[in-house]
């Protein structure tokens, strides 16, 4: 609903509120106008304005092999870092939202925690867990590593269940519980109660978190940052490079992922617009984080 | 209507990989920082206080934290500054417009934290797009080298990066304020500003300190953006201890500080957490 006022005094103040917003999408947008732009500009990354525009970085990108090894990387440990998250995310919702236990309090806060603090401390006290001379022992039996993509899945995992967790969570206090009920009534057991009547009913939040787990993990590096071994994921790979020194490569790589991202949140948003119960992904996660214990 | 079998399936699993990777994790890093580093580079599993006295005791310690502290409070009022109007803006003015602009606020979180901040710094650099496009309009004849490699840098990095956070809660915020509310104040002869700061304004207040904790403590932890952009003048508090953890190799001292700041960072969380409690009317 729109505000019922008018008169000169709120037409300069919207005015006044317009310009801010301009403003604030101008330095938002700014950026990621430059990064696209000088993509294609055949001097380099500074300079102004822009000259001899090329494809000549997506060709150099595109014959990169390094990039694409970490590009590969990176999916792997982001799908890898999804199925855990999920496996114990989607659980872990269900045990808060249905279950009784000691230190479920402790656990809702510690789940969370990741999200809020400092991607420095999580993947230091992870690098902490696999320096411990057993772990580090069995790491190397499973990976020839220590440290490896590996060891990078289980952090990204860890950290972002809290993501599966919030976005599940939310989804379950607006589900019907006679649903379930019903099922159980008619003689299904818990297992197919789970996968034919609360994962159908649960199936946005899920496929939300999904979606951000996936993405939040290919642009991870605070944690990854402290658990690299051999292998870089592209986030490290761009970081080596820029510690280098810039080339428009980096520009073309990002906006590739740029537009990636963009395909999947309109993919995400025509899903959303589908149902009419819809969530904005990520508000709970937000909300979550800061309200630690609603 | 859960059986007790159900509830176990649902809660050991998670609870034993969150004990095993998160809380073990947390108890190793309390652990280590009472440890000590011997001559020969190896963990002397000694209980001592030694790093937090080496912590009190050393000023660098102190200045960098407080250095960081001040740029986190920075990144902070200029997120609010930024993120406040844009949602009043869009909860109160935008008309149909408000979801399409929802999301072009949100679009940018999916651009690489690295990559925005790399973006920065072809922006900035003495070659970067900004000197260049001001000497292009003869407006200086030499580049501005403060821009780049200072904690201006790293701010205006972080303020660009955390806005849409803290633009979240307080758009959450307002547009759960009861639109009759404003109507009633209105009616009963409030001016649009009275309006805004008694009625409007404390409604918001819970989402405006959930952005702001979150925009503070997100900057506070950074270390990428400040060896990116920050130079010798912008380091913060993690880098040092990214520095413990590398090649000055001492563990339990850059252990000492994470706990220092995991301690800071749960006690904002609290307080903003009860301040938010307090402020919240529903």
């Amino acid at each position: 609903m729109e505000l019922l006022v008018s008169g000169p005094a709120n037409a300069s103040r919207s005015r006044w509120l317009l310009a801010h917003a301009a403003a604030v999408f101008a330095f938002l947008y700014l950026p990621i106008v430059v990064l696209i732009l000088y993509s294609f500009n055949g001097q380099g990354v500074g300079g102004f304005p822009p000259r001899n525009l090329t494809l000549d970085w997506y060709r150099t990108l595109f014959s990169d092999g390094p990039i694409w090894d970490s590009v590969f990387n990176s999916l792997q440990v982001a799908f890898a870092a999804m199925a855990i998250s999920l496996m114990f995310g989607v659980p872990a919702a269900l045990a808060l939202d249905r279950a009784q236990f000691p230190g479920k309090a402790l656990f809702r806060r510690l789940v969370l925690l990741p999200l809020i603090l400092p991607g420095i401390i999580t993947g230091l006290s992870l690098l902490m867990l696999f320096n411990l001379g057993f772990v580090a022992a069995a790491l190397k039996l499973v990976t020839g590593q220590q440290l490896s993509l590996l060891t990078i899945t289980l952090g990204h995992g860890t950290a972002l269940i809290s993501v599966a967790t919030t976005e599940v969570f939310a989804g379950l206090q607006k589900l019907d519980r006679a649903q379930e009920e019903a099922s159980l009534d008619l003689g299904a057991n818990y297992w197919q109660t789970f996968w034919r009547v609360t994962v159908p009913n649960l199936k946005l939040p899920i496929i939300g978190a999904a979606l951000l787990i996936f993405t939040l993990s290919m642009d991870e590096i605070a944690v990854s940052f402290f658990l690299i071994g051999r292998d870089n994921t592209l986030p490290l790979e761009i970081w080596g490079r820029l510690r280098r020194g810039i080339t428009p490569e980096i520009n073309a790589v990002s906006t590739i992922i740029f537009v990636f991202s963009l395909v999947t949140i309109v993919f995400w948003y025509r899903l959303r617009v589908r149902s009419e119960n819809g969530t904005d992904v990520g508000m709970e996660l937000i909300e979550a984080a800061e309200g630690g214990s609603k | 209507m859960f059986s007790r079998a159900y509830k176990t399936a649902v809660t050991v699993p998670p609870l034993a990989w969150v004990a095993v990777f998160l809380l073990v994790p947390y108890l190793l890093m309390f652990g280590y920082s009472f440890w000590s580093v011997s001559p020969v580079q190896t963990i002397v599993h000694a209980w001592n206080l030694d790093n937090y006295k080496e912590l009190l005791r050393k000023p660098v310690y102190w200045q960098t934290l407080l250095r960081s502290m001040w740029i986190a409070a920075r990144v902070m009022l200029f997120s609010l500054l930024l993120g406040y109007p844009l949602a009043y803006f869009l909860s109160f003015y935008a008309g149909k417009r408000k979801d399409l602009l929802y999301q072009m606020v949100i679009i940018p979180l999916w651009v690489s934290y690295l990559v925005r901040a790399y973006a920065w710094k072809t922006i900035l650099g003495a070659d970067g797009v900004l000197n260049t496009s001001l000497q292009y309009a003869h407006l200086i004849t030499h580049p501005l080298d403060f821009l780049l490699y200072s904690p201006f840098a790293v701010v205006l990095t972080l303020t660009h990066i955390y806005t849409p956070f803290t633009f979240l809660p307080i758009y959450a915020a307002l547009e759960h304020i009861p639109r009759n509310l404003v109507e009633a104040s209105h009616d009963l002869g409030a001016t649009p500003a009275q309006t805004f700061w008694k009625v409007i304004f404390p409604l918001s207040i819970p989402g405006v300190l959930a952005g702001a904790t979150f925009a503070f403590v997100l900057s506070l932890g950074d270390f990428l953006a400040p060896l990116l952009l920050g130079g010798p003048s912008g380091i913060m508090i993690s880098n040092i201890v990214v520095s413990l953890f590398g090649a000055a190799y001492n563990w339990p001292l850059g252990a000492a500080i994470s706990l220092g700041m995991l301690v800071l960072v749960v006690s904002l969380l609290f307080f903003s957490e009860r301040l938010e409690k307090k402020w919240s009317f529903s």
